[in-house]
């Protein structure tokens, strides 16, 4: 999937055309910004959760448009309610397409969830059954998004803690459907993938493995808490409250192997720490990414010689 | 003809009245279309949801209201956000949008009946919060005033800039408010029972609060009402004999709550 | 004073000259220049797509809020507001049901 920005206006030609290949970067925190203007060492991409940056103005798009002269920019959807049954909300669409079109981000991403129902905003990214209705309400939704914005999204998996026994889907398959039928790319959430396949039981490779990787056009990586289900057994929570664990690093170092160097954010939301430690995280990424680009671009070589 | 809606139809539809049914209820159980892989109960996965939404939600009330929350500890206030946020969940899927009837929630919320500011001091931060995302607009420049010739004076309107809020409480509200935001030990102690009014305007990027002087306030209102200059200098006087125009002019022009005078709103002119 | 004064023509010139003689008027846009310090602060009210920690939190208990059974007093700053009738705000328990 490319996203071609080629041609535009003079008048729109507002910010720098920064590229996000092959970086890493971090969830864009405002209260980081004095440390980040200062910060010459960080040099991979932000994003930011499109919904705060919906006012009219103020001190958000003021630091929005510091942080869009820098650095490339991540769109990142979280309340569109595309997985729910309802029509999406027009002015929550007129809204994002706007901002779309105002920051020009190099990525642009919402969830396979739902939030809003009967115009109650629940605030979280609530699950849905995989079944031929859904994956319709979802594709519907999906290409809806991408025509008023004039581009694809990536649409990111979820991380769930119940099961719908009505499912007739698993969720790689609904996903990859979705994909064929919108167009759209992925956003892989590889915290999500273990969060799910702890708490559902299946094995995250496998998973991995049944993923249509290659229309993957970006990677989350995020920290989680364990809780325990009701038979005591493990319940990972998605928190993005800490580092990235062990086993996320070993999932995401093999997904890069396979797949060469996608562009990876690592997010972090609850008990946010100092921007310094945010961004060795994202650094720490940057190196699996530079460590693998390097083996990529050989083998892709060796290949195209022999 | 009455629709009985099959099971099939259900799982396409139907999934999210019955998902969100709970959410907000935790008296109600957790809902039969959510299970395990293994078929097990799911009371406290399904929690899990319902949990990040209350929290979610009552969170946001604590950022939007910092004051409130330090005025009445957070044991208090995560009751009192709770409460409301079950009562009351969010229509907007802005979260910054939240809480414009928690002020008149928290003035209706009988555990705090003798906190009787506390609905006004609520009142400051959400408008506090209005002003900090409203529309970028240059002020006024304060000498446009001085350059309208004295006939055309009386009947000029203004032109409210988009983060200007005035709130006028019979208690200490602005005293109070300020004291608990700025995150420093409140001179102690405030007298309450002191009527107050508050500005509130973003002439840049940092949202500023004034206490206003007497009946400034009312004239400040019936401009934003759309009242000629005339007039609301008259409705200054009608609120009370103290008020003071010229000072009440200045504390206007300084503080950025309009960015246009002009004959008519039509037609604004700078 | 009487609406009739404040609306002469000559009085309002007299009253915005003297609010632009007296004291130091600033332009609000002044201040659209020290922007640097002001919008590196956190956002309130913020849309996330985390989840909240744990499951044993407030959200997913049920609290009786009604009447005897508020347990809550307040023990924030609000001590330090003193009103009439030496009401210092601090809170007790309800005596009596409340409605719902």
């Amino acid at each position: 999937m490319t996203v071609e920005t080629t041609v535009r206006r003079p008048s729109r030609l507002r910010f720098p055309d920064r590229p996000v290949a092959g970086r890493a970067g971090a969830s864009f925190k405002p209260e980081h910004l004095p440390e980040i203007d200062t910060d010459p060492s960080f040099h991979g991409f932000f994003e930011v959760h499109a919904e705060n940056y919906m006012g009219a103005g103020g001190p958000p798009h003021a630091a929005l448009v510091a942080i869009r002269q820098r650095f490339p920019v991540s769109l990142h959807g979280v309340t569109m309610s595309i997985g729910g049954p309802e029509p999406l909300d027009r002015t929550h669409l007129a809204r994002f397409a706007t901002l779309v079109d105002r920051y020009e981000p190099a990525l642009v991403s919402e969830h396979l969830a739902w939030s809003t129902h009967e115009d109650v905003f629940f605030s979280d990214l609530l699950p849905l059954p995989y079944t031929r209705q859904t994956l319709d309400h979802v594709c519907a939704h999906v290409s809806q998004v991408q025509d008023a914005i004039g581009r694809p999204i990536l649409m990111e998996n979820p991380a769930t803690y119940v099961f719908f026994p009505q499912s007739t889907y698993a969720e790689t398959d609904f996903i990859r459907e979705m994909a064929q039928r919108t167009g759209c790319g992925l956003l892989l959430d590889v915290n999500n993938v273990f969060v799910s396949a702890t708490n559902h039981g299946f094995g995250a490779l496998d998973y991995l493995m049944d993923f249509p990787l290659d229309l993957v056009g970006e990677i989350h990586l995020a920290g989680h808490d364990e809780q325990a289900d009701d038979e005591g057994r493990p319940l990972l929570i998605d928190t993005h409250d800490r580092a990235v664990a062990d086993p996320v690093w070993a999932l995401y170092d093999t997904v890069i192997r396979q797949c060469g160097p996608i562009p990876t954010l690592v997010e972090w939301d609850n008990d946010v720490p100092d921007w310094s430690v945010l961004r060795d995280e994202a650094n720490a990424a940057q190196r699996i990414l530079d460590l693998h680009a390097d083996r990529y671009l050989l083998g892709k070589r060796h290949a195209a010689v022999s | 003809m009455p629709r009985s809606p099959e099971p099939a139809a259900n799982a396409g539809t139907g999934f999210a009245a019955g998902f969100a049914a709970s959410l907000l209820d935790p008296g109600r159980a957790t809902p039969p279309i959510v299970s395990t892989t293994t078929g097990g109960r799911a009371d406290r996965r399904y929690a899990v949801y319902r949990n990040n939404v209350t929290t979610s939600l009552a969170d946001a009330l604590a950022d939007i209201f910092p004051a409130v929350r330090r005025l009445v500890g957070d044991a208090f206030f995560s009751g009192m956000a709770i409460a409301f946020a079950r009562a009351h969940p969010p229509r907007s899927r802005l979260l910054f949008q939240y809480g414009h009837d928690f002020p008149a929630f928290v003035a209706s919320f009988e555990p705090a009946r003798d906190l009787p500011y506390l609905a006004d001091v609520a009142s400051i931060e959400r408008a506090w919060l209005d002003a900090f995302h409203a529309a970028d607009a240059d002020p006024l420049p304060p000498q446009v005033l001085g350059t309208i010739p004295p006939d055309d004076l009386p009947a000029v309107v203004f032109h409210p800039h988009p983060a200007l809020r005035i709130l006028r409480s019979p208690y200490a509200a602005f005293s109070i408010c300020t004291a608990n935001r700025d995150g420093r030990e409140p001179d102690a102690p405030i007298r309450g029972d002191v009527a107050e009014d508050t500005l509130v305007t973003r002439p840049g990027l940092i949202v500023s609060m004034r206490r206003l002087p007497p009946g400034t306030a009312a004239f400040l209102l019936a401009l934003v009402g759309g009242s000629s200059f005339g007039a609301a200098i008259g409705t200054g006087f009608a609120d009370t004999e103290e008020f003071a125009p010229a000072e009440a002019i200045r504390i206007m022009l300084n503080a950025g709550a309009f960015v246009a005078v002009g004959a008519s709103r039509d037609r604004p002119s700078e | 004073m009487s609406t009739k004064i404040a609306l002469s023509a000559a009085y309002l010139a007299g009253v915005v000259a003297t609010a632009l003689t007296t004291g130091a008027i600033t332009t609000g846009a002044a201040q659209a220049q020290e922007k640097e310090k002001c919008y590196g602060v956190s956002m309130a009210g913020k849309n996330d797509c985390a989840a909240g920690p744990g499951t044993t939190c407030a959200g997913t208990s049920k609290v009786d809020y009604q009447g005897n059974a508020w347990t809550y007093v307040a023990k924030g700053t609000c001590t330090t507001v003193s009103l009439p009738e030496n009401r210092m705000g601090s809170l007790e328990p309800l005596q009596r049901d409340l409605p719902s």
